[in-house]
């Protein structure tokens, strides 16, 4: 059989010498290796006072975007749960009333939008799918929690805060 | 001060002596949980604790009280006399053997002699392997106590493994004996503060002793009876609270002492290298030489640690013969040529 790298080599099965039978230098070898680790860099971090950076293209919790004027964004039309290979995210639309006009952006909200954290996969299909750039993946993840009802999260944990109320 | 025929102030001085010997191997004990966790975390690249206090000082503390408040189970089927016997004997007899160690030349305060040795028994090295091998008592019933067939098979093998080291063990100390014609550990440490220590004569019994006080210890790569993996923790699985507490705490003041020892019997004890030509005070170099005894200590305790996270654990059967197939021979023969050469010494 061909091997697939030439990193492959032949198991030695010669009979142990006498030096390799008394174990004293291997010991002794393993030995000076892990004093060596003493002084070497740490590999972890002490995590809640020292967190690792994610990488740029890191996919965390979603949010749901709002346009410049605070109204949100997403129109209920569902392409992301329709994208969602998890099939983690589920929706009800709703029509907008008069008088809303401040509230939602277009004629059709969502009146409940949730994810399931747990299905996630991270993959951000919704991010792509979303014609109106109203769902986003952030830099942070899913905290942990007793239960898992605590893991959908609604329109109120997904939503960022509006702009102009935070202004104001 | 005589009283009633008895030295009184001697009396006072002993039993400060013995308390303080005590608290010291106590609180090292608890220290050296932290320097096992620490040591490990740094062989392993981690920090190790450092959440309790600064550095993770107080960790020990912390667990000791976790250990104060935990539930205390005896169980139902278990002989409940011997069930507490068991870790008390571990305890106690960890502690004993700490009595016959000089911790110190003598200290001279208001006139009077006072040596940091609590006992200066003539039979120093006999008392010890007396009360070591009392150790696996405690082992050995707290195991069958518990009622639980890996209980008891740890406590077999505790048992077996104990006196199979304690045969090399001995042995490795009579080529000792042979040298220094002592059995007494201040003459011992006495006879190494005027010439050179134990370890350039013996080095080869050195080594068995070693190896073997590992083994006593139940320390890695010789910790069969505990085995976390194959037998749930060993003698002390069904053990519960302080009493596991005490098992744990026994075997590292086991630890402390038999590094003690090693110092002291091959390691010069309290001797430093030109500690009277100085030109010190003796009560000076009394303190530095026990500073001395305590770095020295402190460097077997590491080096214990040190061969617990690198070495993995021995299998029974290898166990055994390197028990009886390898180190007594060797130490026979080390004991033999010892006897050998100082015969034809005095010659």
């Amino acid at each position: 059989m061909q091997a697939l790298t030439n990193r492959a080599k032949q198991v030695d099965r010669r009979p142990m010498t006498f030096a390799e039978k008394l174990y004293i230098p291997a010991i002794a070898k393993g030995m000076g290796i892990t004093f060596k680790h003493i002084f070497q860099r740490k590999a972890t971090v002490s995590y809640p006072d020292q967190k690792r950076e994610f990488s740029p293209v890191f996919r965390g919790l979603h949010i749901l975007n709002r346009d410049e004027e605070g109204r949100e964004r997403c129109t209920a039309c569902g392409l992301c749960a329709v994208a969602c290979p998890a099939e983690a995210i589920t929706m009800e639309a709703a029509e907008r009333k008069p008088g809303e006009e401040h509230l939602y952006r277009e004629e059709k909200y969502a009146a409940r939008y949730e994810i399931n954290m747990l299905r996630c996969i991270f993959c951000g299909f919704c991010e792509e799918a979303c014609p109106k750039d109203a769902i986003y993946l952030s830099e942070t993840f899913a905290p942990a929690n007793y239960q898992r009802k605590g893991f959908i999260y609604g329109k109120d944990d997904l939503l960022i805060p509006d702009p102009k109320a935070q202004n104001k | 001060m005589t009283l009633l025929s008895i030295d009184w102030f001697f009396l006072i001085e002993k039993l400060l002596l013995i308390s303080v010997v005590l608290v010291l191997s106590l609180v090292v004990a608890m220290y050296a949980t932290w320097g096992e966790r620490k040591v490990a975390a740094w062989i392993q690249d981690r920090l190790g604790p450092n959440r309790a206090g600064p550095a993770g000082l107080l960790q020990p503390l912390a667990d000791g009280g976790k250990l104060f408040f935990k539930e205390e189970i005896i169980p139902t089927n278990s002989n409940r006399f011997l069930f507490i016997l068991g870790p008390s004997i571990a305890m106690v007899v960890a502690c004993m053997t700490s009595a016959v160690i000089p911790w110190g030349d003598t200290l001279t305060i208001a006139g009077r002699e006072i040596s940091l040795q609590v006992a200066d028994v003539n039979i120093g090295i006999l008392y010890i392997f007396a009360v070591v091998s009392m150790g696996v008592y405690g082992i050995m019933l707290g195991g069958w106590a518990s009622n639980n067939k890996y209980s008891l098979l740890a406590s077999v093998r505790a048992a077996s493994q104990i006196i199979s080291y304690e045969l090399p063990m001995g042995l490795a100390l009579i080529a000792l004996l042979m040298l220094t014609g002592t059995l007494s550990l201040k003459e011992i440490v006495e006879q190494q503060r005027h010439g050179l220590w134990n370890i350039c004569y013996q080095p080869l019994g050195f080594f068995i002793f070693l190896v073997c006080a590992f083994a006593e210890c139940n320390r890695a790569p010789f910790d069969l009876p505990e085995a976390e993996n194959e037998l749930n923790g060993g003698y002390h699985l069904e053990y519960s609270s302080m009493k596991l507490g005490f098992f744990l705490f026994a075997e590292y003041i086991n630890m402390f002492i038999s590094s003690a020892l090693m110092a002291t019997m091959y390691f010069g004890g309290y001797a430093f290298p030109w500690m009277d030509k100085l030109g010190l005070s003796p009560n000076m170099v009394t303190i530095l030489g026990f500073v001395a005894l305590f770095i020295k200590t402190l460097l077997f305790i590491f080096f214990f640690m040190w061969v617990r996270w690198t070495v993995p654990r021995f299998r029974y059967d290898q166990l055994m013969r390197l028990g009886w197939r390898v180190l007594i021979p060797l130490a026979l023969v080390n004991m033999l040529g010892t006897g050998a050469v100082e015969l034809f010494k005095h010659h």
